[in-house]
């Protein structure tokens, strides 16, 4: 091919209509993004518009009432707080326990894979189910009532496998040289995991637990079907009383038909949103502060 | 070992499950039969005498919620996923990741608020005026809403699974980025991407308190999306809001549709990890 | 003046400086179809290669050998733009195909890839049948005519053919290592390119089927420029008619850049080395 001829070869390509198609696909893809993001964006524009002149200080410390411009989320707060620590004094132990089993301890056997395959499944199932677990076994079997101890239980039982998953993750990024160093230095198993790989992996266990109970404290169906109240006008003052919770609260203002309730339900989620993002903004702040780099 | 204490309360929990589901749910067919319970198109089982207990309006409402979550959100899930792959840069990305991560953690009862508060009344009821307060097409597209991230990030995962080999191979053909991504790499891991849907339907089914609160108390066998629809969800929460004593029916009736509803998920679950299993050779 | 190399310490050799690059005949059919003029790649600012230049002839093997690290794959995806995948890679220099610029504004990457061909390393066939896979570049390309015989034609150029006849709808995984880099030259050759090029293609394969192979590229080199990536040296004796060695410069705050040595034909490189670079290299005292 001659100096002329290749002058003639170009590769422009099929420019116009390929082109086209391209753009046309990228455009589609990004519409597509944007609508989950606008709708999120939404949400949370209308929640904060409608609920946050309801905010204040009386709001969280008033009970709830037949008046919308009264109603105040104080029990709520407290049968959250009551409940959440259940919930963390049962789950936290018990799961990290069941993480150190099977990550450090367990031989590959039968019963380790059993244990594995009942937490994933675990975590699978819709949490009304363990509202109706928790209704049979905690409420009735074991005589618990209505209990802020039965309903901690229950959503201790909820959680549990999200600890242990991102607990195992948690020791998993330990390198086995620490594990290998304290060994060959004569430590017992027991002495390894408790002094050196627990501490270890603690930032990564922390940020777990913290994201599995800002997942509890969100959770409505399964303490309804246990039997936590909606309309509650005390504060719980033991393990064994009634309660309800801040989700149960925002869903029986929600349900009125009155629509000043709507803005007592925003005001609620506002709380409810903010006391989440401070949960999750601390797990962010230990995961960069502490997480070790594997 | 203590520690192996701790790990067998797992196994605890799915057997109690499973007990107190199972014995409530004998108890149930004592009084009911099953035929009339899978077969019955009218579900009133408080009415007395002449109540009720077929439970395919349940079903037919978790069912119509759910497909209209799944035609809303896979087509949007999976072309975020296929935009973080295979074109979002950097940046987007940092950007797009915790935006789904943050729609993930929305409790559902915020989801609830939003659908009724917003989607019905300032979205579909202006713009069609039959529509209903409480409806299964409200509630449906804030379910989807809710499991786009799951189905985003799975099926974002599936397709960064694929191996860049297979990418440059297309590329060197002179195939442009969106036929790579259409022609080749989606289908290479489709696998992955179908047990995400199959996934998000799962948590689809399970959803409580969006339809709770926007889809209506009813049962109902109409296909009208306009209308509401009660979910085996729903008529669960419907029944704990009151006060049931032991050994009346409807105590009974809730664990009997807990008992199929466990079952529902349970089989998509198994599906889902199925196809992930089947399939994990293709490309090795 | 020929010497024979010994392959031991006592070599003796005439070093002249010479440059780098050379064309191998003023001739006007072969007329180089690629020139390079002082190509460079940098991965996020820093450089990989550096000042490549040569001309490379059409309808000849030309390999590209040296030690790892060197950048020879780098550079050789210069060639049909790979390299624009890696959002940190820039290029630097000039690379004329056909006496148009590679790296011009107005030239599509995806267009020079209908022309320049590429196959990889490990063979990559898609997760598709046997026929799909060739198909795949056929209707990317818009060659939808009789596609039938066009797979036909790609397998046989691929001296596949026998071998897949009876299973095209197979999955192309099924084949082995071999048949699959087989299947993905036949790939490549369906969407006819002039130019085919090869990084490292055997190297993943048995010595059996690196020979069929080395026998493919002998046939297809009648109608098509090859350039091969290869680190194996016997290899590149065997089957090029141009030998380009690529060595590592490390800088003093210990960056490795790659350079272009020297270029020649095969048997003049590695007889009569003009480089010590090279000598060292191919005579094994490092590499």
């Amino acid at each position: 091919m001659s100096v002329g001829e290749a002058q003639a070869f170009s590769l422009r390509g099929q420019g116009g209509k390929q082109n086209l198609y391209e753009k046309t696909f990228v455009v589609l893809l990004l519409v597509a993004v944007l609508i989950g993001v606008a709708s999120l964006i939404t949400l949370l524009i209308d929640v904060l518009r409608v609920g946050a002149p309801r905010l204040s200080v009386d709001f969280l410390t008033s009970l709830p009432s037949r008046f919308a411009a009264r109603a105040g989320a104080q029990p709520a707060l407290w049968g959250t707080l009551w409940v959440i620590s259940v919930c963390t004094l049962f789950s936290v132990p018990v799961g990290m326990g069941a993480a150190i089993y099977l990550e450090e301890f367990a031989r590959k056997g039968r019963l380790a894979t059993l244990i594995e395959l009942n937490i994933a499944n675990l975590a699978a199932v819709p949490s009304i189910i363990y509202g109706l677990l928790g209704l049979a076994v905690f409420v009735r079997f074991f005589a618990m009532g209505r209990s802020v101890l039965a309903g901690g239980l229950t959503l201790g039982l909820l959680v549990l496998p999200v600890i242990v998953l991102s607990g195992r993750e948690a020791l998993r990024a330990v390198p086995s040289s620490i594990r290998d160093g304290a060994l060959a230095l004569g430590a017992t198993r027991w002495q390894t995991v408790s002094r050196q790989v627990f501490p270890a992996a603690l930032p990564g266990f922390l940020t777990g637990i913290i994201l599995a109970l800002s997942r509890a404290i969100g959770e409505t169906a399964p303490l309804i079907t246990m039997g936590a109240l909606t309309y509650v006008t005390f504060v719980p003052n033991s393990l064994l009383d009634r309660f309800t919770v801040l989700p149960i609260q925002i869903f029986n203002w929600t349900s009125r038909p009155q629509s000043a309730f709507a803005e007592t339900a925003a005001a609620g989620i506002v709380v409810l949103l903010a006391v989440l993002l401070a949960m999750n903004a601390v797990a962010i702040l230990i995961r960069s502060r502490y997480q070790r780099k594997p | 070992m203590v520690l192996m204490a701790c790990g067998l309360i797992s196994v605890l929990t799915t057997l109690g499950i499973v007990l107190a589901l199972i014995s409530e749910t004998l108890s149930f067919f004592r009084e009911v039969s099953p035929l009339e319970y899978f077969t019955g198109r009218e579900w009133a089982p408080t009415f007395g005498r002449n109540a009720s207990f077929g439970v395919l309006p349940l079903i037919s409402g978790t069912l119509k919620v759910t497909a209209i979550a799944v035609m809303f959100s896979v087509p949007l899930g999976l072309a975020t996923a296929i935009y973080l792959s295979e074109y979002a840069p950097g940046r987007v990305r940092g950007f797009l990741k915790p935006f789904l991560e943050v729609l993930a953690g929305i409790p559902t009862v915020v989801l609830g608020f939003f659908a009724l508060n917003f989607v019905t009344k300032n979205l579909l009821e202006p713009a069609i005026p039959q529509v209903e307060r409480f409806n299964v097409l409200s509630a449906g597209l804030v379910v989807g809403l809710m499991i786009i991230p799951t189905i985003a990030s799975l099926s974002e995962d599936a397709l960064r699974a694929v191996p860049g080999s297979l990418r440059e191979g297309a590329y060197a053909l002179g195939a442009t980025r969106r036929i790579a991504a259409l022609k080749v790499i989606v289908p290479a891991a489709l696998s992955g991407i179908a047990a995400s849907v199959i996934l998000g339907m799962s948590r689809a089914v399970g959803e409580t308190m969006i339809v709770a609160i926007a889809g209506g108390n009813q049962p109902s066998m109409s296909f009208n999306p306009l209308k509401g629809s009660q979910t085996m969800t729903a008529y669960i929460v419907q029944v704990s809001l009151g006060d049931t004593a032991t050994g009346e029916i409807a105590y009974q009736t809730i664990f009997a549709v807990g008992t199929t509803l466990f079952v529902l998920t349970l089989i998509l679950n198994l599906i889902s990890i199925r196809i992930v299993r089947r399939f994990r050779e293709t490309y090795e | 003046m020929s010497k024979v190399m010994k392959r031991s310490s006592e070599i003796t050799l005439d070093i002249k400086p010479v440059p780098t690059g050379g064309t191998p005949d003023d001739r006007p059919e072969s007329e180089p179809i690629f020139r390079v003029r002082d190509l460079g790649v940098r991965y996020g600012g820093l450089l990989a290669v550096r000042g490549v230049t040569a001309d490379i002839s059409r309808n000849q093997i030309t390999a590209i050998i040296g030690p790892s690290g060197c950048g020879k794959s780098t550079l050789i995806r210069c060639f049909n733009r790979l390299n624009d995948l890696i959002p940190a890679a820039s290029i630097e220099g000039q690379v004329l195909y056909h006496g148009v610029d590679l790296y011009g504004p107005a030239v599509d990457p995806v267009e020079v890839r209908r022309h320049i061909g590429m196959v990889f390393q490990k063979p990559n066939p898609f997760p598709k049948s046997i026929y799909e896979n060739i198909a795949f570049g056929l209707r990317v390309n818009g060659m939808t005519d009789d596609i039938d015989a066009r797979v036909e034609h790609a397998l046989q150029g691929a001296a596949l053919w026998d071998e897949v006849k009876g299973k095209l709808k197979s999955n192309a995984l099924s084949l082995s290592g071999g048949q699959q880099q087989r299947l993905c030259i036949a790939r490549a050759l369906a969407v006819e390119p002039d130019v085919i090029l090869m990084d490292e293609p055997a190297s993943a394969l048995d010595p059996v089927a690196t020979s069929r192979i080395e026998d493919l590229m002998e046939s297809l080199k009648e109608d098509y420029t090859i350039l091969i990536v290869t680190h194996n040296m016997q290899q590149a004796a065997r089957v090029s008619d141009m030998t380009a060695f690529l060595t590592v410069e490390v800088s003093d705050d210990g960056h490795r850049t790659g350079v272009l040595v020297e270029f020649a034909p095969t048997t003049e490189l590695f007889t009569n080395p003009r480089d010590p670079r090279t000598e060292a290299y191919i005579t094994g005292r490092f590499g």
